[in-house]
């Protein structure tokens, strides 16, 4: 370890090192149990869940649970599957997030290069939004929509996540967007750049890593939504978590542990997949996000 | 830009206009389904809406009935063990994986992400999990009986005076990581230098972490504590998720309290009166934090 | 009437004002240089020019057409910034048309324009680079080119040098000197650094808290700053300022001051200016530049006025092609700027000589220069 200490200024014996390692892979097998536990009981039979060993490898592997979540399983009363619901997530989770996240990028844009009076006011007041707690506007949101005509839709939904996510995106491009050097944009201005040309041609193109961090946690926070789903699309317009509650919780029949933990999975999976593909950048994003405030 | 020329030209005038006219939908997307909605909530909660809203107004009668409903009581002790337990135990888990992880670990770009994935999922989906992992007829009980262990008890998700403490085991479980990769950051952009002057000092490992690195992680507690409780009071999913708020009432939470006495009890106003309650609560932690980051950056 | 004309300019951000009350006229061809210390608001003066900051009151026109409240584009002026503001998604020569391409020139002549600035620049080989993959001057290169392709009237530099390493900075200094020689436009240069404003103005404005102190060639700011402030930030090292009395002796006006023992020193002064009457047995200011105190050997032989002053050498300094002494004179610190080869030695006493046809004075009180 002696070249891989050199640049800092913490040495540590070696009784010490062996107990930072012990500590270190404890939580990993903490954090892992879980899902290792999810993955190896939904490719069980479930007599084998009900008679005990849930940590043991499957004797009997199947994917029938699988199959059972995805398009047979009672989802309230009717015997649908998850199907349905996933698409439901998808069809609101893509526009929700592309347009919440275009209009994050103008609101940064706006913010921090054409600032005008009471502009840090209106942040304030946009930042505060990101963090309300959604009961406060549960009871006026059903009646909106309801007047609207789209409550129980998915429409409903996208119009929703895109007023709460404002908060976030804007949040985002504001934070980004601040440490962009101001010179470019008055050389684009002396250069003869409209507005929409400046961000066109100037800012955007130097975006992509704040993109992908409003996109992933826009993605991430709309997919996993539970609290509006449930409240305003409870029926067949349900997104897959509302849809995946009712799937373990319905309380007729007898439980099938394994196509609970298989419909879990897939509800997980999007959110899954793009953390696994993107999160690195994420996790960069995020951090100096976070930490900067 | 440019208020006093009176003489602009219209490019520049427009070009003037044009970040408002951008900015204005959001700004009244806001404006109405934030703040509008807050007032009109708060209004509700000085109504005697029952199943619809109502506009006869009854005062500060729903937060008198709010404070005497023994259900209520619960909720909000539930609140404040569940809050304060997770906030301690998230940054307690998450400074120390960090403060571990920053000694030039191997392997540490693959514990990393093993530490951060929970923070992907959906409460549902870790709500899930943790139902059956905890449930003593097929989880971590019947799992250490089968292996021989037939003494060994663990059944706090059924039991009224423990189930509270599943809650927390589950969301620390999805949040710590999160917190560890503050605290990292935080502990990544301490300067190299003062670590080798305080060396140079005489400062043990011990005291170097006490003295000097964890009192400059001083940002790193305060967002770490401001995401974390905001989380806490916010919390929903993953209550409904586990217990649906039992066994009995043993879990519930502000968050669960509002949703079923506005819609399923047809107690609007009360349930008005108790969102009004959890907005307080976090106004109070979040604006001086707000207020103190936007200056800041001024 | 000049080419480009601030008229009364102020700027204000709502009730602090920050630029007081500006009159400049820059005639066609001139190089003038913004200079101050920094939050002396020349920076603000400049993008006001440009049209990036509103004008408060007054007005600022160019060839006589009032340009408050014109967009930055439609000035016909550019601009080359401190951090140079290279785009940095588009490659150099996409950086250098970008401006052409807003104002809807055809794609012929922009190329045609590129290769002409490129060729006059030597950046025809760096066209397709991105600007994360030049160099300090490169990227100085480019950025000039791209003000030079939109050929504006006027150029505004951003402190343009201030980010290159110091060998870079006296390189591109003269390449800008030359370049102005060349193609003869009109420049308004900002920057902090006073060697930049002496070498490449044909005038100065130096700025202090908002007010123009000073407006003038860089020989009549040097040799006759209007200040105390002036005195001191032109000219490295800096004036030397130090309390002197004026007195009549045998009927010609001497300052008096005290060496660093507390010796008296005297030092006579010809060819008086008739302001100077008013002062007489009062204390003033005397400025007297470095260079005006020398060794004996080392003085002007074209000076009419060398006056003697013996004092004890503080601290040498070698700086190569001089030594620099520090003393004490009238408890302050004076500076003297000595051939290398000046035979002093700290702690002992020296024999300078002081040229006295440089000598200034300023009223204590004002600080303005008297006469």
């Amino acid at each position: 370890m002696s070249v891989a200490t050199q640049d800092t200024a913490i040495r540590t014996g070696r009784v010490t090192r062996t107990f930072i390692y012990v500590f270190l892979l404890v939580f990993a097998l903490f954090y892992l149990l879980p899902f290792l536990v999810m993955v190896l009981n939904s490719l069980k039979p479930l007599e084998e869940i009900t008679s005990g060993n849930m940590i043991a490898l499957p004797q009997d592997w199947t994917i029938a649970p699988w199959l059972s979540a995805w398009s047979t399983a009672q989802i309230g009363v009717e015997p649908t599957g998850l199907r349905p619901y996933f698409w439901n997530s998808i069809k609101m989770v893509v526009p929700a997030v592309a347009i919440s996240t275009v209009l994050g990028a103008l609101n940064g844009y706006v913010l921090t290069k054409w600032r005008f009076r009471f502009d840090t006011i209106l942040f304030g007041l946009m930042l505060f939004a990101c963090f309300i707690p959604f009961q406060i506007v549960l009871i006026p949101m059903a009646r909106i929509l309801g007047e609207l005509g789209i409550a129980g839709t998915t429409t409903g939904l996208i119009l929703v996540h895109v007023v709460y996510g404002l908060g976030f995106s804007t949040l985002y491009f504001r934070n980004y967007y601040a440490a962009f050097p101001t010179e470019l944009v008055r050389a684009a201005q002396i250069d003869g750049a409209g507005f929409f040309q400046i961000f066109w041609r100037i800012l955007l193109p130097s975006s992509g890593p704040i993109i992908v961090v409003c996109v992933i946690w826009q993605f991430t926070n709309i997919w996993n939504d539970f609290l509006f789903g449930a409240s305003f699309a409870s029926g067949g317009a349900a997104p897959m978590t509302v849809a995946l509650n009712n799937l373990v919780n319905s309380s007729t029949g007898v439980a099938e542990y394994n196509v609970h933990f298989a419909g879990a999975i897939m509800a997980a999976g999007p959110t899954l997949l793009v953390y696994i593909v993107a999160g690195r950048y994420f996790v960069r994003g995020l951090m100096a996000g976070s930490v900067k405030g | 830009m440019a208020a006093a020329d009176t003489r602009a030209d219209f490019r520049t005038r427009m070009q003037n206009w044009l970040p408002k006219i951008v900015l204005a939908p959001s700004v009244t997307l806001m404006l109405i389904f934030v703040y509008g909605f807050i007032f009109y909530t708060i209004y509700l909660s000085f109504t005697g809406s029952r199943m619809l809203p109502s506009y006869d107004w009854v005062g500060l009668r729903n937060y008198e009935n709010l404070f005497r409903l023994s259900h209520w009581e619960i909720a909000i002790t539930n609140l404040g063990i569940f809050a304060s337990l997770y906030i301690i135990i998230c940054t307690l888990i998450g400074l120390s994986l960090a403060i571990f992880l920053d000694q030039k670990i191997r392997g540490e770009g693959f514990l990393r992400p093993i530490y951060l994935y929970p923070m992907a999922l959906s409460f549902i989906v870790t709500g899930t999990a943790w139902k059956w992992l905890l449930d003593p007829g097929i989880g971590i009980e019947a799992t250490m009986q089968t292996w021989g262990f037939t003494e060994f008890t663990f059944n706090w998700i059924k039991d009224r005076d423990m189930a509270i403490y599943t809650i927390v085991i589950a969301a620390v479980w999805q949040t710590s990581g999160f917190v560890m990769a503050m605290f990292l950051a935080g502990l990544r952009g301490i300067d190299n230098e003062i670590l080798k002057a305080a060396q140079m000092d005489g400062a043990s490992n011990w005291s170097l972490y006490r003295r000097i690195i964890i009192p400059q992680l001083r940002p790193a507690f305060l967002s770490a504590f401001v995401i974390l409780s905001h989380l806490a009071i916010k919390s929903y999913d993953l209550v409904i998720a586990m217990t649906d708020g039992g066994p009995g009432r043993a879990t519930e939470l502000p968050a669960t309290f509002m949703y079923s006495y506005t819609f399923t009890r047809n107690q609007m106003g009360i349930g008005a009166s108790s969102a009004v309650i959890m907005l307080m609560t976090i106004a109070a932690i979040m604006i001086p934090y707000l207020y103190a980051e936007l200056r800041e950056k001024k | 009437m000049g080419f480009l004309d601030i008229n009364g300019v102020t700027k204000a951000y709502g009730a602090v004002e920050v630029l007081h009350h500006v009159d400049i006229s820059v005639d066609e061809g001139e190089f003038l240089v913004l200079v101050g210390p920094s939050g002396c608001g020349k920076s603000t003066l400049l993008n006001m020019i440009a049209g990036l900051e509103g004008i408060t009151s007054g007005d600022i026109s160019i060839k006589d057409t009032v340009m408050n409240g014109v967009h930055p584009s439609k000035r016909n002026i550019a601009m080359v910034f401190q951090s140079y503001a290279l785009y940095p998604n588009m490659t150099v020569g996409q950086n250098i048309t970008f401006g052409l391409e807003m104002h809807g020139t055809p794609k012929e002549e922009r190329e045609r324009k590129m290769r002409e600035v490129s060729q006059l620049l030597q950046i025809e080989n760096l066209l397709d680079r991105k600007p994360g993959q030049l160099s300090g001057g490169q990227r100085q290169r480019v950025a000039m080119g791209r003000a030079l392709v939109r050929d504006p009237d006027v150029f505004l530099f951003d402190e343009p040098l201030s980010n290159l390493d110091a060998k870079l900075r006296v390189d591109m200094r003269t390449e800008i000197k030359k370049l102005h020689q060349k193609l003869g436009t009109t420049i308004v240069y900002v920057t902090h650094d006073q060697i930049e404003a002496m070498t490449l103005s044909t005038r100065i404005a130096v700025m202090n808290k908002g007010y123009v102190q000073q407006l003038g060639t860089p020989k009549e700011i040097y040799d006759n700053p209007a200040n105390v402030f002036v005195a001191t930030f032109m000219g490295s090292p800096a004036m030397n300022v130090l309390p002197t009395k004026l007195e009549d002796r045998n009927g010609a006006l001497h300052a008096v001051l005290s060496g660093a023992e507390g010796q008296e020193v005297i030092l006579r002064i010809d060819d008086a200016p008739a302001a100077y009457g008013a002062y007489k047995g009062r204390e003033v200011l005397l400025g007297i530049r470095p260079e005006a105190i020398t060794d004996p050997e080392g003085a002007d032989r074209n000076a009419r006025n060398i006056q003697s002053l013996t004092n004890i050498v503080g601290v040498t300094e070698p700086a190569g092609a001089d030594t620099f002494v520090t003393m004490h004179v009238s408890k302050r610190d004076c500076i003297a700027r000595m051939r290398a080869d000046a035979d002093v030695h700290p702690g002992r006493p020296f024999e300078f000589a002081v040229n006295m046809d440089k000598a200034v004075l300023f009223d204590p009180e004002t600080e303005n220069r008297i006469g």
